[in-house]
């Protein structure tokens, strides 16, 4: 009994010692964002500031389970996530802290960030139609719904309905449309594929340029990526393809605008750091690192007053649509549903 | 002496138990309603996720063996230009992740890749013009798995060839069976047990896949499981998805050990002598010689030339000091691991030697099941128990001392350790268990009659017997700690990346020249434990005679 209680004793005293080589100050970032496209920013934010940030990047949904399970005592501070899904799913399952900051709501629109300050969005991701130039003329297209039309029959190549930004799109879809309507879309389209889906963004885009389809939904950085690729077949394949930003006019709920998403940042309830935590955050939506989302990333920054690069600036500005991004996170189980009734494989 | 079986028992049981907290963790979930999902989930695409599976483990049942089982028939006991080589070089594919192999081939054979581009540049043809194998479909996808796979088979089957008493082969010849006749009608019975093990690590692994699949866009069970969790955000239905995932591998095993339960009788000769492989003569010798060339350059030379080429390109970018911390962080977590459950593997390959009770038989068969679990849900099966355990001795050690202890196995090695020895336990039980298996029960009543105590027949007898076997099982844990990727992702600690999260963080990204580099390097760290590994069956031969 007693020696029982020394060891315990010794294990407290062990850990409150382990404990003490941690205190200078630090964030602890979860990572939906791969190391690559966070680590040098978090790099510029140390030498900065002097605070060391530690990391791990996993899938959003795991680092969120992981979180919950370690419960009061997380040492998260900070998660990135790469869809407002899941900032809306962390929300939900109340993780994260609510916190205003006037650097950040001057910085960031309404519309990509929680109107509660639970979540604020980082950098924007948007989907809109790839067209190869010389076969589809922009004038043939217009809006997501429309690409249900017979004319498009096999003409179509998009990923498959496990991907995220897939499932965010018919969100959107169903919350403009209604459920009815989206899925008699869904079908359409299914029926216009020029294969199975398979593969990744990129892959679409490589395979339109290739002659399988001739029109490919994907990120525009996916797109931006390949125009910097070492491998000169990428920037070939890249140079063949025109963006449409559709519904950007017309009326009712057809012209919303183009579907976007955002990567965001979420304040997590047990953090033992939050004012570093805070300026982590204020950090990545300053000027400075929102332009490197464009220029590393080739992803459109979340502030209106952040010059992009002369790529993005090719492609011409478009009209987001503006609906509440927590909308997608609310929609997105009854988006794959309809997805797997529509045969979307 | 009856205190120490006890003992065995009850120490087995209760490491099997442990080993059992994450599948106990999932299992849980069919308690939890998950509301109407799973009528959706019959409705539409569950029929896809079994119907899928079963395919893909018929095709990479019939490719595994294909390659195994007759390239080791080839090199075992015929002779022919490049035998030598051949022998190791054949387990070289093992080294390579089964996503990073599909990732490679499809980037050279996809509609948009260099093999095509160039053919219809050369022909004219456009797209539908022309049929060419679509590499990204289900029966690519059990290809790839098999390429990578089937070293387990030709491993098992091997060993199984070397170990077979000669007579029967020579009797047999006698007999007038030619080589082709001794193979179907002697050899490949008196193996089956073996070729079913490797079988049945091969299956596992495929089912535990997901990497593979998600890329060619093949909806299994492990795609829906994550689909299910991630996409409709229901976490407990998925979980019950990965329950009936449980039901197919106990399945599996029960069958593997049904066909393995005469093993023992197989060894109950150790009279060997050194093979007198047969020559082959004629055109019969270059067919034997291209068969094995041939799996080796599709399993291991293709993918291997192909990342050279990439990693060259991107070389200068990736190439720095944190890359090679990145390769001291994979050798050490794999050579611990692998360690770890050798270790834990021996104590319960002994406890069902010695106590081979119901209790015992059934808890050891539990804790081999994790192979054939997605890493993720291993993970998040270690994710919560451990959670749980933290926070409840936080609690207790703030009431009653007012210190809080926060997390002191979350977010630590380990729980790294901890799922690895759970997902892998079934390679290193299976090496220890055939090893175990040759030592006939008589051989210990042999040198307890000679006054030996059972600690000293263990040094004595035992562990000369098993050397090969213990090499066996913790080259191959390295291996496969090397290429584990979902568990590690999560679990793993702040700033501590492998070099399969880097693979893959860039792949996934499509950027698959950048992470060429990374998963060149888990190939060649592989690569020396499996040309160990090969040395090691040729010695044991080699013992065995002597």
């Amino acid at each position: 009994m007693s020696k029982s209680k020394v060891y315990l004793i010794a294990l407290s005293m062990g850990v409150v010692f382990f404990s003490s080589i941690t205190t200078a100050a630090e964030v602890n970032l979860y990572s939906a964002r791969k190391e690559a496209l966070i680590q040098p920013l978090l790099e510029k934010f140390t030498a900065e500031t002097g605070i060391e940030v530690n990391l791990i990047t996993g899938k959003a949904d795991a680092l969120l389970k992981r979180i919950t399970s370690e419960g009061v005592n997380s040492p998260a501070d900070v998660l990135l996530t790469t869809d407002a899904g899941r900032l809306h799913r962390a929300k939900a399952a109340k993780v994260t802290l609510s916190f205003r900051s006037k650097k950040l709501e001057a910085a960031i629109p309404a519309s990509y960030r929680d109107p509660e300050g639970h979540w604020y969005g980082l950098s924007l991701r948007s989907r809109p139609i790839l067209y190869v130039k010389g076969k589809v003329e922009p004038s043939e297209l217009s809006t997501y719904e429309a690409l249900a039309d017979a004319r498009w029959k096999r003409r179509i190549c998009i990923r498959s309905s496990n991907n995220i930004y897939n499932q965010s799109l018919v969100a959107s879809l169903i919350a403009a449309d209604g459920e009815a309507k989206t899925m008699a879309w869904a079908k359409g389209l299914v029926a216009n594929f020029a294969r199975r889906p398979k593969g990744g963004d990129r892959d679409q885009i490589k395979a339109a340029a290739a002659g399988q389809c001739d029109i490919a939904i994907a990120n525009t950085y996916y797109l931006a990526g390949m125009f910097a690729s070492k491998d000169p077949a990428q920037r070939a394949a890249a140079k063949k393809m025109g963006v449409f930003w559709p519904n950007q006019k017309g009326p009712n709920q057809l012209g919303r605008g183009a579907h976007v998403n955002i990567s965001g940042a979420a304040l997590i309830r047990f953090s033992k750091n939050k004012e570093s935590a805070i300026k982590l955050v204020e950090f990545l939506a300053s000027k400075a690192s929102q332009k490197w989302y464009a220029e590393t990333n080739g992803e459109y920054p979340v502030r209106p007053d952040v010059e992009t690069t002369a790529l993005l600036r090719s492609w011409g500005t478009y009209k987001a649509d503006d609906l509440n991004l927590s909308k997608l996170g609310e929609l997105n189980p009854k988006a794959v549903m309809l997805m797997d009734r529509a045969g979307w494989k | 002496m009856m205190r120490s079986l006890s003992y065995w028992s009850i120490t087995t049981t209760v490491i099997a138990l442990l080993l059992g907290i994450p599948a106990c963790v999932i299992v849980a979930n069919i308690f939890v309603p998950a509301g109407d999902v799973w009528r959706h989930l019959v409705d539409t695409v569950l029929q896809d996720y079994v119907t899928n599976s079963l395919l893909l483990m018929v095709g990479v049942t019939i490719g595994s063996l294909f390659l195994g089982v007759i390239s080791a028939w080839l090199v075992t006991m015929l002779e022919f230009p490049g035998r030598r080589l051949f022998e190791w070089a054949l387990l070289l594919p093992m080294a390579i992740p089964a996503y990073i192999i599909a990732y490679t081939y499809t980037g050279m054979l996809d509609f948009a890749g260099p093999v095509q581009t160039s053919l219809r540049e050369l022909t004219g043809w456009g797209y539908g013009e022309y049929w060419f194998p679509e590499i990204r479909s289900i029966e690519g996808a059990a290809i790839m798995l098999a390429l990578v796979l089937y070293p387990y088979v030709y491993l098992m089957a091997r060993a199984a060839f070397i170990s077979q008493s000669l007579c029967v082969l020579d009797v047999s010849r006698s007999l007038g069976n030619g080589p082709w006749r001794t193979f179907f009608n002697v050899a490949l019975p008196l193996a089956r047990p073996a070729i079913a093990a490797g079988l049945s690590l091969v299956l596992m692994e495929t089912l535990a896949d997901y990497g593979t699949v998600q890329y060619f866009g093949i909806s299994t069970f492990t795609t829906g499981i994550f689909r299910t969790w991630y996409g409709l955000d229901n976490a407990p239905a998925a979980a019950q998805l990965a329950t009936i995932l449980l039901m197919f591998v106990l399945v599996l095993l029960t069958l593997e050990r049904y066909s393995r339960r005469r093993a023992r009788y197989h060894y109950t000769s150790r009279r060997h002598q050194e093979i007198h492989r047969i020559q082959l003569q004629g055109w019969h010798k270059p067919m034997a010689s291209l068969f094995c060339f041939g799996t080796v350059l599709l399993g291991f030379l293709l993918p291997a030339g192909q990342l050279t080429l990439w990693a060259i390109d991107t070389a200068g970018a990736m190439l720095n000091s944190k890359f090679f911390t990145l390769v001291m962080h994979s050798l050490e977590l794999a050579s611990l691991a692998a360690l770890l459950t050798l270790c834990v593997s021996l104590v319960l390959g002994y406890g069902r030697r010695l106590e081979p009770g119901p209790t015992v038989n059934i808890a050891v068969r539990a804790a081999g099941m994790g192979y054939a679990v997605p890493g993720t849900v291993i993970a998040i099966g270690v994710i919560i128990p451990f959670g749980w355990l933290d926070n409840t001795i936080d609690g207790w050690m703030r009431a009653q001392f007012g210190v809080s202890t926060g997390l002191l196995l979350s977010g630590s090695m380990a729980g790294l350790l901890f799922a690895y020895l759970v997902r892998f336990m079934a390679v290193s039980l299976n090496a220890v268990e055939t090893g175990l298996g040759r030592i006939t029960p008589s051989m210990d009543e042999a040198a307890r009659s000679m006054g030996y105590p059972p600690r000293h027949i263990m040094g004595k007898v035992h562990i000369p017997m098993l050397k090969g076997s213990l090499l066996t099982a913790i080259l191959l844990v390295f291996v496969d700690v090397l290429k584990e990727l979902p568990a590690t992702l999560i679990l793993r600690p702040f700033n501590f990346n492998t070099l399969a999260v880097r693979a893959y963080e860039l792949a996934s990204d499509e950027r698959l020249a950048d992470s060429a580099s990374a998963s060149l390097a888990i190939v060649m760290a592989g690569i020396l434990p499996v040309i160990l590994l090969s040395r090691s069956i040729a010695q044991s031969r080699h013992h065995d005679a002597t």
